[in-house]
C-alpha cells in the first residue's frame, strides 16, 4: 500500500510542473500585450513601458521569467492581479467559499436524488420505474445547463416571482462573513431573514449545477447495482431466504457504491466547469464568474494563477480518490 | 481462432464481417430508444445538408416590423413566421434549420480531429517503449487536470473568439480521452496470442498497429466518438453562449441564445426554442450513444 500510495504522488509531481508551465505558457500567448493593456485608455510612454517591463521582468529570458514564476507559486506567491492589484492567491480564496458552497449544494442534491434514483431503477429493472427514471437521467445528463438555468429563471422568477434571479443575498442584509459560506453566516449574523434569503438564492443555482451529476450519479448507481445483482453472493443470499429489501440494502448497495463513490469524487472537474457557466448566469461571485470575467478583462495574472488553483485543486481531489479507491479494492494497488 | 496465423484470422474476419453488421443491427433495433435516436439524428444531419433551401425565411433577413412576434399558436403570432421572430426580426424556425449545420459541423470536425489524433497517440503510447508512454501519458494527464470547458474557454481567448478556434479548443480537450481509451484497449489486446503469432509471422510494427490491433480496438472508441459528439456540440454552444465560440449574427444555437438572453423574461420563445434544438439534438445523440454501447458490448448482450 506504502508503494502504491509513493508511486501516485510520484506521479504528482511532473503533473504538477505540467500544469504550471501549460498556466505559464498559455498566457505569453494571449494576444495584446499586458502592460499596455494594464495602462488602459490613457496608454503608456516608453519609458514607463521600459519601466514596467523591467518591474515585472518581462524583459527577461522566457525561461527565468518561468523559474521565477514556479519559484513563486511553490511558496504561495501567483502575482496580483491587474485590474484589482491584489495578490491573485487572496483573491481566490476570497472567493472560493462561495464556489464551494455551491458545489456542495449541488453535490449533496445529486447524490440524494441520484443514489435512490438509481437504486430503485435498478431494482425495478425493465419495469416503468426504471424507463421513467432512466429516460429523465438522460434528459438531465444531455442538458444544456445554461439553457436550463435560463427555463427555471422565466418560470420561478419570472412567472412565480419565488426565487431571485442573482447573487449570493438580498443586497439589504449586511454581516460580516468570517467563513465566507453564505448559509452558515448569515445564520450566524442572527438578522431576521438573511439565512431565508441566502437559501433563496441558492435553490435555483443549486438544481442548475447539480443536473448533469445527478444524472450521472443515477445512472451509474443503477448499472453498479446491476453488475452486483448478478453476482454469486447475491444469488446465494436469495437462495438462503433472504428477504429483497435486506439483499438490495445491505449486499448490493454497499458493494455497488465503490465504483458511485470514485464517480462523485471524479465528477469535480465537472463540476467546477459547469461553474463557470452557472456563475456566470446567476452572477455567483466565485471563482467561476471571476475566471470568465479575468479572461475577458486580459487579467494575465489572474488566468493563470486561477487556472493552476482550479488544476491542481482537481489534481488533489482525483489522487485522493485513487488512493480511497486504492484502500478500498487491493486489485487496483497491484497495476 | 486465437492460435489461428494471421492469414487465416484475416480471412475469417473477411467472411465473417457482413454476419458481424447483421448482429450488430440485431442488438441495435432491440434498442427502441437508439432506434428513434437515430431517426432524429438523420433529420437533424438532413437539416444540417439542406437547411438553407428548406428554411422558410433567410436565416440573417430582418423583418424590422414583425420584431419579436410570437409563435403562430399565440395572439399576434402568424403563420408567416411558425416559431416567431427574435428581436432583430429574424425567422426564428428559419435560424433554428440552418443552424443545425453549425452543430453538426462542429461535431463532425471535433469528433474526426479528436479521434483520429488521439487514436494515433495511443497506439503509439500502447507500442512505444515505456518511457514514451510515460511521458505521453504524463502529457494527458497534465490536460485531463484542467476542467475541459476552462481549457477551451482560455484556449479560445488565445486563438480568437470563433467558430473554428471553438472547435480547435475542444478538440484539444476531448482527445486525451481517445488516447486513454486507444492505449487501454491496445494494452490488453497486444497480450493476446493472434497478436503474438501475427509477430511471429513476420508483421511489423505498423501493420501491427493499424492491421492487427486496431480494428480490434475500435467498439470503445465508436461509442466514445458517439459520446464526444454530443459534448463537442453542448461545449460549442456553451462557448457561443459565453460570447466565445460563434458570432453573431451565425444563427449558432448557443450564440443565439447569448443574443436572446435580455428578452427572456419579455419572449419566451427566442429563449426556449435554441435551448430545445441543442436539447433534442445532443439527447438524439446520446440515445444512438447508449444503443452503440449495448450492441457492441459482449458483457452486456448475454444478459
Amino acid at each position: 500500500m506504502l508503494n502504491y500510495v509513493l508511486s501516485r504522488l510520484l506521479t504528482f509531481v511532473p503533473t504538477f510542473f505540467g500544469v504550471t508551465l501549460i498556466s505559464f505558457a498559455f498566457i505569453r500567448v494571449l494576444p495584446g500585450d499586458p502592460i499596455i493593456v494594464m495602462a488602459g485608455e490613457r496608454g503608456v510612454s516608453q519609458e514607463r513601458y521600459d519601466q514596467l517591463a523591467t518591474q515585472f521582468g518581462f524583459d527577461r529570458p522566457i525561461y527565468l521569467q518561468f523559474w521565477d514564476y514556479f519559484t513563486g507559486v511553490l511558496q504561495g506567491d501567483l502575482g496580483n492581479s491587474f485590474v484589482t492589484k491584489k495578490p491573485v492567491w487572496d483573491e481566490f480564496f476570497a472567493l472560493f467559499p462561495a464556489t464551494l458552497e455551491l458545489s456542495l449544494c449541488a453535490m449533496v442534491l445529486a447524490v440524494l436524488l441520484g443514489l435512490p434514483a438509481g437504486v430503485i431503477a435498478a431494482v425495478n429493472r425493465g419495469k416503468f420505474f426504471d424507463r421513467a427514471l432512466m429516460s429523465t437521467a438522460l434528459v438531465g445528463y444531455s442538458m444544456p445547463i445554461f439553457w436550463w438555468a435560463l427555463l427555471l429563471i422565466i418560470v420561478f422568477s419570472g412567472n412565480l416571482g419565488w426565487t431571485p434571479v442573482s447573487g449570493r443575498i438580498d443586497l439589504l442584509y449586511y454581516f460580516p462573513d468570517p467563513t465566507g459560506f453564505m448559509l452558515i453566516d448569515s445564520l450566524a449574523s442572527g438578522q431576521k431573514g438573511a439565512f431565508w434569503s441566502a437559501i433563496r438564492h441558492l435553490i435555483l443555482p443549486t438544481i442548475v449545477l447539480g443536473t448533469i451529476p445527478l444524472a450521472v450519479i443515477a445512472r451509474q448507481t443503477r448499472s453498479a447495482m446491476l453488475e452486483v445483482l448478478g453476482e454469486d453472493y447475491v444469488r446465494t443470499a436469495r437462495a438462503k431466504g433472504m428477504s429483497p429489501r435486506r439483499i438490495n440494502s445491505i449486499h448490493a448497495l454497499r458493494n455497488a457504491l465503490i465504483p458511485v463513490i470514485t464517480v462523485i469524487g471524479l465528477s469535480v472537474g465537472t463540476l467546477l466547469a459547469g461553474a463557470i457557466l452557472t456563475e456566470t448566469i446567476f452572477s455567483w461571485p466565485g471563482i467561476g464568474k471571476w475566471m470568465v470575467d479575468s479572461i475577458f478583462r486580459r487579467d494575465y495574472p489572474v488566468v493563470q494563477g486561477g487556472l493552476l488553483l482550479i488544476a491542481v485543486m482537481v489534481m488533489i481531489v482525483n489522487l485522493t480518490v485513487d488512493m480511497l479507491y486504492g484502500l478500498i479494492n487491493p486489485k487496483i494497488r497491484k497495476r | 481462432m486465437t492460435d489461428a496465423s494471421s492469414t487465416q484470422t484475416a480471412k475469417a474476419i473477411g467472411e465473417e464481417r457482413p454476419s458481424r453488421l447483421k448482429e450488430f443491427w440485431f442488438y441495435f433495433r432491440e434498442n427502441r430508444g437508439a432506434v428513434i435516436g437515430l431517426w432524429i439524428f438523420a433529420v437533424f444531419a438532413f437539416l444540417a445538408l439542406f437547411g438553407p433551401w428548406i428554411a422558410p425565411h433567410d436565416a440573417t433577413e430582418q423583418f424590422r416590423s414583425n420584431a419579436l412576434q410570437p409563435p403562430f399558436w399565440q395572439e399576434g403570432g402568424s403563420t408567416e413566421f411558425l416559431l416567431g421572430t427574435d428581436p432583430l426580426g429574424r425567422d426564428m424556425l428559419s435560424r433554428l434549420i440552418v443552424g443545425a449545420r453549425f452543430s453538426f459541423f462542429v461535431g463532425i470536425v471535433v469528433v474526426s480531429v479528436a479521434a483520429s489524433g488521439g487514436i494515433l497517440i495511443g497506439l503509439l503510447a500502447g507500442f512505444a517503449p515505456k518511457w514514451v508512454d510515460t511521458i505521453i501519458m504524463r502529457i494527458m494527464d497534465i490536460i485531463l487536470a484542467f476542467p475541459s470547458l476552462l481549457l477551451a474557454l482560455v484556449l479560445v481567448a488565445i486563438l480568437g473568439p470563433s467558430l473554428i478556434n471553438a472547435m480547435i479548443a475542444i478538440a484539444i480537450v476531448l482527445q486525451p480521452h481517445y488516447v486513454r481509451l486507444t492505449r487501454a484497449s491496445v494494452m490488453s489486446e497486444r497480450q493476446k496470442d493472434y497478436v503474438t503469432s501475427a509477430r511471429v509471422v513476420g508483421a511489423g510494427t505498423l501493420r501491427l498497429m493499424f492491421v492487427t490491433v486496431l480494428p480490434n480496438c475500435l467498439s470503445p472508441i465508436i461509442v466514445q466518438a458517439a459520446l464526444s459528439f454530443s459534448t463537442a456540440i453542448l461545449d460549442a454552444a456553451a462557448l457561443g453562449f459565453l460570447g466565445m465560440g460563434a458570432q453573431p449574427p451565425t444563427p449558432e444555437w448557443g450564440t443565439m441564445l447569448a443574443e436572446a438572453r435580455e428578452f427572456i423574461l419579455r419572449a419566451w420563445w427566442v429563449v426556449t426554442f435554441p435551448g430545445l434544438a441543442i436539447l433534442i439534438t445532443v439527447l438524439a445523440i446520446n440515445l444512438l450513444g447508449d444503443g452503440l454501447r449495448d450492441a457492441l458490448d459482449p458483457k452486456l448482450k448475454r444478459s
